[in-house]
C-alpha cells in the first residue's frame, strides 16, 4: 500500500542505495550468476534438454507398444528402464522444475515489482543444485545395470529386488537425484514464498498479484510441505537398499532365497509417496492454472472472470490436495474404509477445480479473443484439461477405479490432465514470454505448425487410450498383444497411437528450431508486444536489465486484469499506472485503497 | 473460425467415437453390474459437461474473435452466476458420488456365506488355496517359504493339513456362490485382476487383502498381473474356470491336499493324520 506523503520519488531514493549483488565478471554475469533471469533460462534449458531425453524414451516405448521386435535392443528390462525415466523426467525434472525453476524465477520479482529474489545467493545454489541431480540421473545410464526400471512410483520391495532393472546402481543414484532435487528445490522455494511475501513493490497488495504469481506462489507453498515425504521416503528406501534395514521390506523369499529383511512395511512407502506425489499433481496444476488465467485475460483483453474466486480456489485446491493423497491406493490393500474418505475429498475438489474452468471460459465471454499462439494454446489446455479432470472423476470415484485402476485407463487419464495440459500452458507460457526474455518474437508460422499438430495430436494419443483401459488392458505392459479379451483391433490402435506420438513429438523440434532460430532472426517485439498490463512488460528494457526496473522502482495503482476498462483511451491499463481506482475496486478488492 | 470449427468437431468426434468404439469393457461375469451402471452414470455426466464447455468455448471463440473495433466487455465478478455454476457442480458431483460409495460399501463387506479362496503370488506365477472340509485356511508365514512348503503353511496349525493346494494350474470355482478373495504374495506387489470380475486388489508381502465377487456365469477367464513386480510382470498370467456345482465338485475331489502333498514332518510325529 502506498502511503499518501510519500511520491515515487521518495520510494525510489529509498531503492537507490539498496543492496543488490552486481556480477563482476562474465562468469559470475551468465554462469554463477545470481540474477533471477539468468537463473530461470538455466533452468528452463536444463528443464528442456532433459525433457527431449523423456521426448525420446517415449517413442522408444511407444515402438515397442506398437512393434514389438522391431527395435531389438529393447527388452523387458529397457522397456521398464524407459518408462520409469520417462516418467520420472516429466514430473520432476521437466514439468516441476520448468514451472516453478523457470517460469518462477523469471515472472515473480518481474511481476511483482521487485529487482530481484530476496536471496539471491541461495537461489544460484538452487539451480546447481537441480543441475547435480540431473547428472546423477543422467549417470545411472552409464552405471552397471543402467538406471532404474522400477516405474515412476519406485514402489518397493520390487524397486531394490533384483528382477527389476537397475538394481545394482540405478535405483541408488535415482533416490540421489531425488534427495538432491528435494534439497535444490527447497533453496528455490524459500525464496519464491519470501519474495512473494515481502519483496513486492509498493501498491502490490496481495489480491493485486496476478494470478501467474499466485499459482506458482501457492504450488511453492505446497512443494514445500510435500516434497520433505518424499525425501525421508528416498533416504528410508536408501538405507533398505544399503544397510539392509527393512523400513519398506518385510520377509521377502526372492525365487526361493529368504532375503534378510523383516517386518518393514511396503505400504508406507506408498503413503509417503503420494503424500508427495498427489500435491505434486498440483504443483504442476497450479502454475499452469495462473498462467493460462493470464494469458487467456490478456489475449482476450478482457479481466480474468471473477478473481478473488480464482485466488480462493488456488488456495482451496492447495489445501485440499493434501488431504486426498490415498485415492491413489484404492487397490493397494490398504484398509478399504479409508476409500469413503478418500472419495469424498478428492470429488470435493472437483469444484474449486470447475470454477476455475467456468471462469476462464467466462472470460472469453464478450471478450474481444486474439487468436495469438498463447491464446490458441490456452483453448487447447481448456479441452484437454477438462477432459482429463473429468476422467478423474472415474478414478477418484472409489469403487470405479476399482476396474480402471493399473489400465490403460490411469495411463490416458494422467497424461491428458498432468501431462498435455500443463505443457500446452508451458508452450503458451513461452509463446507468451519469449518476447519479453529476448526481445524479439517467435515465427507464427512455425507456431502455428506446432500447435495444432501438438493439440490434435495429443488428444488423438490419449483420448482412444481411455477406452483400451475400459476395456481392461493393463498398464505397464511390455507386450499385450496376447490378452485373451483383446480383439486384434486393439493392436491397430495401438499402432495409430504409436504413429500419432512420433508425430507430435517431431513437432517438437519445430518448437525448438524455432526458439533457436527466433533469438537472432524473430522480429523485434518491443517492450509490450501483447499489450498486457503486467509489471514486467513495463520494463525500461527488454530484455529486463540487471535490477529489472531501472533506477525506480514501479509503484502499482491497480489489479493487473484492468483490459478494456469502460472509458479508459486504449484497452489496457498497466498496473503502474496512476489514475482514479478502477470503480470495482474500492468496494470489492480487499487492501485496494492506494493514494 | 477455423478453430471454432475444430472445437465443433472434437466434441462431436469423442462422442461419435464413444458410441462407435469397438474397444469397450468385457461382457461381465461377477455380481459387480453395480460397478458398470456407476461408470455409464459417470459417463453421462462427464460426457454433458465435457460438451458444454468445449461448445460453449467454441461459440465464445466464433462470436467474439477479434475484428477491427470490437471492444471487450468489463465485468469483474458475478457472484450470483459463481453462486449457481457452483451449486450446479456440488449436484453433479454428488450423483457420481453417492452411488459410488454405495456400491462401495457392498464391495468392501463381504456377505458372510461367501467361502474362502487364497491366492499367492510369487514371481511370476499364481497358486492357490482352498479350505478343506474344515472350511479354515491353515496360518502361513512368508519365512517358512521353502521346497517341501511351497505356501509357507504353518505345520503346527491343525487348519492346515487338508488346505486344498492348486499350483501351477487353474482355479476352479461354482458359479453362484459368493467367494472371499484372500490376497497374499510371497516377494512383491502384485495385483489380482480378471477383468470380466471387475475387481482387482493388491498382493502385499506380509499381509492378506481380499475382495469379493459372486462368479454369475460359467467358462474361463484370464488372470493377470496388475501391479508392476519385476520384468516378468507381464508374462504372470493365470486362469479361473467358473464351473457349474456338479463341475466343481468333481474337480476338487481330484485335487490333493497340503498333508497328501508334503506329508509334512510335524504331522507324522503328531500323528494327526
Amino acid at each position: 500500500m502506498v502511503d499518501a506523503t510519500h511520491g515515487p520519488d521518495a520510494h525510489a531514493a529509498e531503492f537507490a542505495d539498496a543492496e543488490l549483488y552486481h556480477p563482476r565478471s562474465w562468469w559470475t554475469r551468465y554462469v554463477f550468476s545470481q540474477d533471477a533471469k539468468v537463473i530461470a533460462i538455466q533452468y528452463a534449458s536444463t528443464a528442456l534438454a532433459i525433457g527431449l531425453l523423456a521426448l525420446v524414451l517415449s517413442w522408444l516405448m511407444r515402438m515397442q507398444l506398437a512393434f514389438p521386435g522391431f527395435l531389438t535392443f529393447i527388452d523387458a528390462a529397457a522397456y521398464y528402464q524407459f518408462i520409469t525415466m520417462h516418467g520420472m523426467i516429466m514430473v520432476i525434472y521437466l514439468i516441476t522444475a520448468l514451472f516453478l525453476g523457470g517460469f518462477g524465477n523469471y515472472l515473480i520479482p518481474l511481476m511483482l515489482g521487485a529487482r530481484d529474489m530476496v536471496f539471491p545467493y541461495v537461489n544460484m545454489l538452487s539451480y546447481w543444485t537441480y543441475l547435480l541431480a540431473v547428472l546423477v540421473l543422467v549417470a545411472s545410464w552409464f552405471v552397471p545395470g543402467g538406471p532404474t526400471g522400477a516405474g515412476w512410483t519406485l514402489y518397493p520391495p520390487q524397486a531394490i529386488l533384483s528382477n527389476t532393472p537397475g538394481q545394482e546402481g540405478g535405483i541408488v543414484l535415482m533416490l540421489v537425484s531425488l534427495i538432491l532435487f528435494v534439497i535444490g528445490f527447497t533453496m528455490g522455494g524459500l525464496n519464491y514464498v519470501v519474495t512473494v511475501l515481502q519483496g513486492r513493490t509498493r501498491g502490490m497488495t496481495l489480491m493485486r498479484m496476478p494470478l501467474t504469481v499466485w499459482g506458482i506462489f501457492i504450488a511453492t507453498v505446497m512443494a514445500m510441505l510435500a516434497f520433505p515425504a518424499l525425501f525421508v521416503a528416498c533416504v528410508m528406501m536408501l538405507f533398505d537398499k544399503l544397510l539392509g534395514t527393512s523400513f519398506f521390506m518385510p520377509a521377502v523369499v526372492e525365487m526361493g532365497n529368504l532375503l534378510p529383511h523383516e517386518g518393514g512395511s511396503p505400504i508406507l512407502f506408498q503413503h509417503l509417496f503420494w503424500f508427495f506425489g498427489h500435491p505434486e499433481v498440483y504443483i504442476v496444476a497450479l502454475p499452469a492454472f495462473g498462467i493460462v488465467s493470464d494469458l487467456i485475460s490478456t489475449h482476450a483483453r478482457k479481466n480474468i472472470f471473477g478473481y478473488r474466486m480464482m485466488v480462493w480456489a488456488i488456495v482451496i485446491i492447495g489445501a485440499l490436495s493434501f488431504v486426498v493423497w490415498a485415492h491413489h491406493m484404492y487397490v493397494s490393500g490398504m484398509n478399504p474404509y479409508f476409500g469413503f474418505f478418500f472419495a469424498i475429498t478428492t470429488l470435493i475438489i472437483a469444484v474449486p477445480t470447475a470454477i476455475k474452468v467456468y471462469n476462464w471460459v467466462l472470460t472469453l465471454w464478450r471478450g474481444d479473443i486474439h487468436l495469438n499462439p498463447p491464446m490458441l494454446f490456452a483453448l487447447a489446455f481448456i479441452v484437454t484439461f477438462v477432459n482429463g479432470g473429468l476422467t478423474g472423476l472415474f478414478l477418484g470415484n472409489v469403487v470405479v477405479d476399482v476396474p480402471l485402476s493399473d489400465t490403460m485407463f490411469v495411463v490416458a487419464h494422467f497424461h491428458m490432465v498432468m501431462g498435455v495440459a500443463p505443457i500446452l500452458v508451458i508452450f503458451g507460457a513461452i509463446y507468451h514470454w519469449y518476447p519479453k526474455i529476448t526481445g524479439r518474437m517467435l515465427d507464427n508460422r512455425l507456431a502455428q505448425l506446432h500447435f495444432w499438430v501438438t493439440f490434435l495430436g495429443a488428444y488423438l494419443i490419449f483420448f482412444p487410450m481411455h477406452y483400451l483401459g475400459i476395456m481392461g488392458v493393463p498398464r505397464r505392459y511390455f507386450e499385450s498383444g496376447d490378452i485373451s479379451f483383446q480383439p486384434p483391433s486393439a493392436h491397430d490402435l495401438n499402432i495409430f497411437i504409436t504413429v500419432m506420438a512420433l508425430i507430435v513429438g517431431a513437432a517438437q523440434l519445430v518448437f525448438v528450431f524455432n526458439l533457436i532460430w527466433s533469438i537472432r532472426h524473430g522480429k523485434p517485439a518491443g517492450g509490450n508486444p501483447w499489450r498486457a498490463t503486467t509489471l514486467e512488460w513495463q520494463t525500461p528494457e527488454t530484455p529486463p536489465a540487471h535490477g529489472n526496473f531501472g533506477r525506480d522502482l514501479p509503484v502499482v495503482y491497480r489489479w493487473a486484469y484492468d483490459y478494456s476498462v469502460p472509458g479508459a483511451a486504449e484497452d489496457f491499463i498497466p498496473q503502474n499506472q496512476p489514475g482514479p481506482n478502477p470503480p470495482h475496486e474500492a468496494p470489492a478488492m480487499p487492501g485496494g485503497a492506494t493514494s | 473460425m477455423v478453430v471454432a470449427v475444430v472445437l465443433v468437431l472434437i466434441v462431436v468426434g469423442s462422442v461419435v467415437f464413444h458410441f462407435l468404439s469397438p474397444w469397450w469393457w468385457t461382457p461381465i461375469a461377477s455380481n459387480w453390474g453395480y460397478i458398470d451402471n456407476t461408470i455409464i452414470i459417470t459417463f453421462w455426466i462427464t460426457g454433458a459437461v465435457f460438451a458444454a464447455v468445449v461448445l460453449f468455448v467454441a461459440y465464445c471463440v466464433w462470436r467474439f474473435r477479434h475484428k477491427e473495433g470490437q471492444k471487450a466487455d468489463y465485468e469483474p465478478e458475478n457472484r450470483r452466476l459463481e453462486s449457481w455454476l457452483m451449486g450446479l457442480t456440488a449436484v453433479g458431483v454428488a450423483a457420481m458420488l453417492i452411488p459410488g460409495l454405495f456400491v462401495w460399501g457392498q464391495f468392501i463387506n463381504v456377505p458372510a456365506e461367501a467361502t474362502e479362496a487364497e491366492v499367492m503370488g510369487a514371481q511370476w506365477q499364481w497358486a492357490y488355496r482352498l479350505p478343506g472340509a474344515d472350511g479354515k485356511l491353515g496360518l502361513t508365514d512368508t519365512r517358512l517359504v521353502a521346497p517341501d512348503n511351497p505356501y509357507g503353511i504353518k505345520p503346527d496349525d491343525p487348519n492346515g493339513h487338508d488346505d486344498v493346494l492348486i499350483e501351477a494350474d487353474y482355479l476352479h470355482l461354482p458359479v453362484g456362490k459368493p467367494v472371499k478373495m484372500l490376497l497374499r504374495s510371497v516377494d512383491t506387489l502384485h495385483d489380482f485382476y480378471v477383468a470380466e470380475f471387475r475387481s482387482k486388489m493388491d498382493m502385499i508381502p506380509g499381509a492378506v487383502t481380499y475382495f469379493w465377487f459372486t462368479p454369475t456365469r460359467t467358462g474361463q477367464f484370464e488372470v493377470l498381473c496388475a501391479e508392476l513386480c519385476g520384468t516378468g510382470h507381464p508374462y504372470m498370467r493365470g486362469g479361473v474356470v467358473i464351473d457349474t456345482q456338479a463341475d466343481y465338485d468333481a474337480w476338487l475331489a481330484g485335487q490333493q491336499t497340503y498333508a497328501q502333498l508334503y506329508a509334512p514332518e510335524v504331522l507324522k510325529t503328531a500323528n494327526l493324520d
